[in-house]
């Protein structure tokens, strides 16, 4: 093999000349680094995307390169690999990104919508490009009614703290029962007797200190839905009756808040989401409320542990679509899931142009 | 034949089946071959005769009451599903 090519070192000043002489800038830094200010016309390249992406990126090996990462430690080691891989006019920035500002070197910094300590806390998900910082910032101004810190609210409210979603509501009355704690996880031994809401900020506290739990310590009724929901952007419906169903969502619609239902039954799950008056509504779906024996309460029936948890994830994970505004939603679609055969299936449901809740003789 | 889908609410009234094989060209005929062998589940999903208006009825993916009700046509390779509210959840 020839040997290859020496690169050079250059020092800030240096960099700046080269770069008013067309060299082409090479940024080797981070992404989340690279979101917090870059050099206008640099191209972005991770040091670990090197191999992978060079051949796309620079296809000509003869091309002036100007690599730079943040003090010059990457940019060496970057350089270094560029020329033993056949580049052959590479110049490493030996100097800190702080030294070409001084000298007045060009810089663009984008208007900072996460702290420092938010863009490491969250810096897995800001990478995906349908959030970025803009999303982050959505999920951490976005406000979330849990309804029932249960078992489906437990992992819901578990990964929208861990996700930085900035307001979590909880709506319940009850206290923790031993018997909970098979599956509703946010809850533990020693809080046995404690209301369901406290234990949940405290879970919810340690996991995600920025995230503001408020405990509503209330069961949902006729004189009280709207007050509860009125605040909120997202709803998550846990509860284990019909009657708060219907009245959830007849609320629901009346202030058109979308809702995110999710029920189950010992090995079965049901999930859909109800955008009021875009899609149809739990009225729409079940115009006439069933009998209080088709709704077996869990003590009743028997629960399987996972089943809620992975019912109250599918919720969480239409909570994110619907802040983020993107992808496809359960919205006329109600997908079911059968742990016993792991098989997931779906329905269709429509708007009912008869609905009594948002059909056509309804306000909208 | 075609395969219908019993909810797990109702699978108690057809000794635990999680779906059943029944013959007839339109839902009405399709559930009257069930009721025929399972009493228990037309008591449960009818009144005075008819399908009670909390249990929907799907046809594959469709909702019954967006094509012809109990006369939606069935064929023998289509699924027809029984699918009451469900309301269980947070405690």
């Amino acid at each position: 093999m020839a040997p290859a090519t020496p690169f050079r070192e250059v020092s800030a000043a240096e960099a700046l000349e080269l770069a008013a002489s067309g060299w082409r800038i090479l940024d080797v830094r981070e992404p989340v680094e690279w979101n917090e200010g870059h050099i206008p016309n640099a191209t972005l390249l991770p040091l670990a995307d090197l191999s992978s992406r060079i051949a796309e990126v620079v296809p000509d090996h003869d091309a002036p390169l100007l690599v730079h990462c943040a003090v010059g430690a990457r940019s060496l080691r970057a350089s270094a690999w560029l020329v033993q891989n056949g580049y052959t006019n590479v110049a490493s920035v030996k100097a800190s990104l702080l030294d070409w500002r001084r000298l007045g070197g060009a810089w663009e910094a984008p208007e900072q919508l996460l702290t420092p300590a938010q863009q490491r806390r969250y810096s897995r998900q800001v990478l995906i490009p349908e959030i970025g910082q803009a999303g982050q910032r959505k999920l951490l101004d976005a406000k979330v009614l849990l309804i029932g810190a249960g078992g489906l609210g437990s992992p819901a409210a578990l990964y929208l703290a861990a996700s930085g979603i900035g307001t979590i509501g909880l709506v319940d009355d009850d206290v923790v029962d031993e018997s909970n704690l098979q599956r509703q996880v946010l809850h533990t031994s020693d809080r046995v007797g404690m209301p369901k809401t406290e234990s949940a900020r405290l879970t919810l506290g340690a996991l995600n200190p920025e995230t503001k739990v408020v405990e509503h310590r209330e069961r949902l009724d006729a004189d009280n839905v709207e007050r509860l929901i009125a605040g909120y952007d997202v709803i998550v419906d846990g509860t284990d009756n019909f009657d708060t169903r219907y009245l959830l969502n007849d609320a629901a619609v009346r202030l058109r808040k979308p809702v995110v239902h999710g029920s189950i039954y010992r090995w079965d799950g049901q999930v859909t989401t109800f955008v009021p008056f875009e899609g149809p509504c739990y009225r729409c779906m079940y115009p006439t409320q069933p009998p209080p024996e088709l709704a077996p309460a869990c003590d009743v029936a028997g629960v399987l542990g996972v089943l809620p948890g992975i019912a109250g994830l599918l919720q969480a994970n239409e909570v994110f679509k619907l802040v983020l505004g993107v992808g496809e939603t359960l919205a006329g679609r109600l997908l079911m899931f059968d742990a016993m055969s792991t098989e997931f299936s779906e329905v269709r449901i429509w708007r009912d142009p008869a609905c009594p809740a948002c059909g056509e003789g309804t306000i909208q | 034949m075609t395969t219908v889908r019993i909810p797990p609410v109702l699978r108690e009234t057809v000794g635990g089946s999680r779906s059943l094989s029944a013959s007839g060209g339109t839902v009405d005929e399709v559930l009257a071959d069930i009721f025929a062998n399972y009493p228990a589940l037309r008591d449960r999903v009818t009144a005075d005769g008819a399908l009670s208006p909390f249990v929907n009825v799907y046809v594959n993916d469709r909702d019954v009451r967006y094509r012809d009700g109990m006369e939606t046509p069935v064929g023998p390779d289509d699924t027809v599903i029984l699918l009451p509210a469900m309301a269980g959840g947070a405690r």
